[in-house]
């Protein structure tokens, strides 16, 4: 079963359990599954700044950073009890075109090469760290969710501006990764 | 009355922008929480596992190279829409016996110019903020500063937000 387990899960496995958080959440206590929200209750929590965006009573909401620091433990528990030693197995196309910006190492869910904390000082890793973390939180927030809060839960609720947002979601992924991060990765 | 007043200027607020809103009324302890770690936990060893925290799963998906972020994404969905569908069809309450209620998403202007944003940010970081979280519990701790930089824009978003388009 262990041995099961440790392989890497197919899309079908994966993605009905991820569905499954959905009923799951509004089940055990009517919350909506959405995750960028935790950061807004991270603002409201530890720097609120007197700016209005952030007053409100965010304990109301702790189950969400309860929710959060959950999937940290999960990540943790999944790579120290079930790993699997193989690298990821992608598609040749995009081994090869990595290879020739010098990312060749696949063992871990991040690609180390670019990012760790020596090239963290570098333009390339500053802006692959820092510049991509903020449009992540600076973007679903104000697309007001991100793929949990729009595209699993709102779609899941026929939420029409929610369609929108995830198109607009996939339209910027598809021109940063083939358009921009190819002049980004050659740095 | 006063009291009203303000939990409901509370509501207004939270509800600004946000997929979750606490509909429950029930007070209760702290420890009612755990139930949602364990909820995380799951599914941070669902990301994990299922591979689609993986900065190389994410660069496959925006490059039409694979099928299987589509295929994760597009079958959360469909579970997801069945199961909302259920809760409603057959008015299911929640294990406290409230009624499990759903608000509807109005369209802002936000949601195509943050949409795009956050797609940007998304394929360079191969990351939404629950992988984030994932990340770094496998180990990758310079994703911590990814997370805190994600934090530092939803803050700015705050502080400007009166000043962007809506």
């Amino acid at each position: 079963m262990i041995e099961f387990l440790k392989q890497p899960w197919p899309w079908y496995i994966a993605g009905p359990l991820i569905g499954l958080t959905v009923p799951a959440l509004l089940i055990l206590g009517n919350k909506s599954f959405g995750i960028s929200s935790s950061l807004r209750h991270i603002c409201a929590s530890c720097i609120p700044a007197n700016i209005p965006f952030f007053k409100y009573n965010w304990k109301k909401e702790v189950w969400n950073l309860f929710f959060v620091f959950g999937i940290f433990l999960g990540g943790a528990i999944a790579v120290n009890l079930l790993s699997n030693p193989v690298a990821v197995q992608v598609n040749p196309k995009l081994t090869a075109e990595l290879a020739g910006y010098g990312i060749t190492n696949f063992t871990n869910l991040v690609p180390l090469d670019i990012m760790n904390w020596h090239t963290l000082f570098t333009l390339k890793g500053f802006i692959m760290m820092v510049v991509g973390g903020f449009l992540v939180g600076f973007g679903t927030r104000y697309a007001g969710g991100c793929t949990s809060g729009h595209a699993i839960t709102g779609l899941s609720n026929l939420q029409w501006p929610s369609l929108i947002a995830t198109t607009c979601f996939m339209v910027g992924g598809f021109i940063m990764a083939n358009l921009i991060l190819p002049y980004i990765l050659s740095l | 009355m006063q009291n009203k007043i303000n939990q409901n200027t509370d509501f207004e607020v939270r509800s600004l922008d946000a997929m979750c809103i606490n509909e429950s009324n029930i007070q209760h302890k702290w420890y009612h929480n755990i139930k949602y770690l364990i909820i995380g936990v799951l599914f941070g060893i669902v990301f994990v596992k299922s591979e689609v925290i993986s900065w190389f799963r994410i660069q496959e998906m925006f490059r039409l190279q694979s099928f299987h972020m589509y295929g994760v994404i597009g079958s959360a969905v469909v579970v997801g829409m069945v199961s909302i569908w259920i809760i409603k069809r057959f008015n299911i309450k929640t294990i406290y016996g409230e009624k499990i209620e759903f608000h509807d998403k109005k369209f802002n202007k936000g949601q195509i110019y943050g949409g795009l944003l956050f797609g940007f940010g998304w394929a360079i970081t191969g990351a939404c903020p629950g992988p984030l979280f994932a990340q770094i519990g496998t180990g990758a701790s310079v994703v911590i500063v990814t997370l805190l930089s994600a934090i530092a824009g939803t803050w700015f978003y705050g502080l400007w937000r009166e000043k962007l388009p809506h």
